[in-house]
């Protein structure tokens, strides 16, 4: 079992969620549902298995539930119908003050409006996590303090929010959730209120603190481009159901449906398809090949498409072992780059 | 118009007068069965209804002889540092301690310094029993429901219409104006204190409940810190309902300016009624400008530290 386990998860908003529930069930589509008796489906029967150390991402367009998702991990919503569990612990279960002790230890949250205390300054907001803990005052200040100049913020620790810049705020919002240091690290679009620069950064600098860290990471985006370059997996959401989930190449050359393609049509995908996903495989590895032409099975395309170009023959592709494992023909990085369907 | 006139002859000559007027069988007697209440609850709780007088007359009468007590200027010495400290603005402590002085020279000052206890008192009371309401209404949305009507009753009902039950219970005297001031005043305080509570972004209630925040921890370290700047215009508010009302409490026996405008109407004294009256619109200023700038300071409280 996975360590997060989201099982056939049903949320309705409305009046009367149990009538919309028995028709979701039923197979009675969104619309028809609210016309009938004014719930709202936020999740129609969604079920994912989540890793421990993966960064997840949830990918949907507004209204498509993925904020709804995420407040169900830590309970912020309460299902209408289903079951979350933690390493086999039913959180649903869990009485009020054990939720919280569950919240404090285990999970950091980050916003997308940042949600920091506006009358705190940095270090008491990164703190206060450790504060609702009882953590006494000079243990969580170091702590904090230590967070603050890991993301970068080192000197603006008795400035207040209303100071600092979108980047800057968010930067204390993830120090915050990390003070902690929770197993998992929620974020609801924590990137898409900055600049898209900014967001670049804070994505670098994500990955940078993930390659340390090893936290479970469950990402909530809009954007694409975004949950492909951090994503180990994502999940696309579309009004309040799971379309697909997959590894960032796996639902670029294999979408599942009409829906994902018109998604992916635009996305740079020499960015997120790597040789090993492209290449012709081969039973018993070439006895010689020429060392100038041949690459790693984790290269990314757009930094092999020079190699490939400076050779007529295919290329080779190495696996960890230092064998060579398939061939790239040139016409085939082509094919990938561009697709031929419209 | 004649025929509508003869209409009306004919109509009153052949129906009477009984059909124009309100049967008097559908009047309902709710002004006897108000007295009916008022007296049961002086003859069966009289006695804790006294005790309670006691020790609020006890507050008053001691805030009373400290103010009465001090000499003049150690008052002025006073508002001047509270002004300083709400407002760090030396013209507006100077303003202030000027328009005090104007009472003194209008030859007011023990007058004035009796309103000041009594509206002291109450706006405490007010505090105390507003704020707690306050945050039970934001809480509890079934409370708001039945609240609301109730905070709109006492607002539009007349001031005076207070005065009476407070008189029966307690008789003449500055318990039931204060008591009459309390229920005039409070309105505002518990109506800002609850949108305050309201106001507050849910985002950051969110970032706080999902840290495993309890509620106390969301009301003390985050919903009461940022309705702070509310909760303060609406103390505001009840300051200066509390100085309107003790005038007009004055008709049952409180003491103060408000005797003094009474004393001018009843003897047609002009000229006396306006000294108190202006009186009243001085101490009325300077605690708003103290209440606005504490207002000021709890809203930028947070940026304060700023270089």
């Amino acid at each position: 079992m996975s360590y997060i386990e989201i099982r056939n998860i049903f949320k309705i908003f409305g009046p009367t969620p149990d009538t919309g529930l028995s028709l979701a069930r039923g197979g009675v589509n969104k619309d028809e549902i609210l016309a009938r008796t004014g719930n709202t489906v936020g999740l129609h029967d969604v079920s994912l298995s989540i890793e421990q150390g993966e960064t997840f991402v949830v990918m949907g367009l507004s209204g498509s539930g993925k904020s709804t998702l995420i407040r169900h991990l830590n309970r912020l919503i309460d299902p209408t119908a289903g079951q979350v569990t933690f390493g086999g612990e039913d959180i649903l279960a869990m009485d009020i003050p054990t939720l919280n002790a569950f919240r404090r230890k285990r999970l950091g949250m980050v916003f997308q409006r940042f949600g920091l205390l506006p009358h705190r300054n940095v270090i008491d907001n990164v703190a206060y996590g450790l504060e609702i803990q009882g953590v006494d005052r000079s243990t969580r200040q170091e702590a904090a303090a230590k967070w603050i100049s890991r993301v970068g913020l080192a000197g603006y620790e008795s400035k207040f929010p209303d100071q600092l810049s979108g980047g800057m705020q968010q930067r204390v919002g993830l120090a915050r959730a990390l003070a902690t240091d929770p197993e998992v690290l929620l974020m609801d679009e924590a990137f898409s209120a900055l600049d898209p620069l900014i967001r670049s950064d804070m994505q670098d600098e994500l990955m940078k603190l993930q390659e340390e860290l090893h936290k479970t990471i469950v990402f909530i985006t809009h954007d694409l481009d975004e949950a492909l370059k951090i994503g180990d997996r994502i999940a696309i959401l579309k009004d309040g159901k799971l379309v697909q989930v997959g590894r960032p190449e796996e639902i670029i050359l294999h979408p599942a449906d009409a829906y994902v393609e018109a998604f992916t049509r635009d996305v740079n995908r020499g960015r997120v398809i790597r040789a090993r996903s492209i290449m012709r495989p081969i039973e018993d590895g070439l006895p010689a090949h020429d060392p100038n032409y041949i690459v790693d099975e984790n290269e990314r395309l757009e930094d092999i498409i020079a190699k490939s170009l400076s050779t007529e023959s295919p290329i080779g592709v190495k696996d960890t072992t230092n064998g060579i494992v398939g061939l790239i023909e040139r016409h085939r990085i082509v094919e990938i780059i561009t697709p031929t369907s419209p | 118009m004649i025929l509508v006139g003869l209409y009306a002859r004919w109509f009153n000559e052949q129906i009477g007068q009984s059909a124009i007027m309100f049967p008097e069988q559908l009047n309902v007697p709710l002004g006897k069965w108000v007295n009916q209440f008022v007296d049961w609850l002086v003859i069966n709780y009289g006695a804790g209804f006294e005790a309670f007088a006691d020790s609020l007359l006890t507050v008053l009468v001691a805030l009373e002889q400290v103010l009465r007590g001090a000499p003049w200027w150690v008052v002025l010495i006073v508002i001047a540092a509270i002004t300083w400290h709400a407002s760090k603005n030396w013209k507006l402590a100077t303003g202030l301690v000027i328009a005090m002085f104007a009472i003194g020279v209008l030859g007011l000052w023990d007058k004035a310094m009796q309103t000041l206890a009594l509206m002291i008192v109450a706006t405490s009371l007010a505090v105390i029993i507003g704020v707690p309401v306050g945050i039970a209404m934001a809480i509890s949305n079934r409370l708001r429901a039945v609240m609301l009507p109730i905070l709109d009753t006492m607002q539009t009902m007349p001031s005076f219409v207070y005065l009476i039950p407070a008189l029966m219970l307690f008789g003449l005297g500055k318990v039931p104006a204060i008591l009459a001031t309390v229920i005039y005043a409070a309105p505002p305080l518990i109506r800002l204190t609850d949108l305050g509570i309201r106001l507050v972004d849910q985002e950051v209630l969110e970032a706080s409940r999902s840290f495993g925040a309890s509620r106390k921890q969301i009301l003390f370290g985050v919903q009461l810190p940022l309705a702070l700047p509310n909760i303060m215009a609406g103390i505001n508010q009840t300051t200066m309902m509390s100085i309107s009302m003790v005038v007009i409490a004055s008709m049952i026996g409180a003491r103060g300016l408000g005797e003094q405008v009474l004393m001018g109407i009843q003897r047609l004294d002009v000229g006396a009624g306006m000294e108190a009256g202006i009186a009243i619109v001085l101490l009325a200023v300077v605690f708003d400008r103290i209440g606005q700038a504490y207002g000021k300071r709890s809203q930028r409280s947070h940026a304060e530290d700023k270089s």
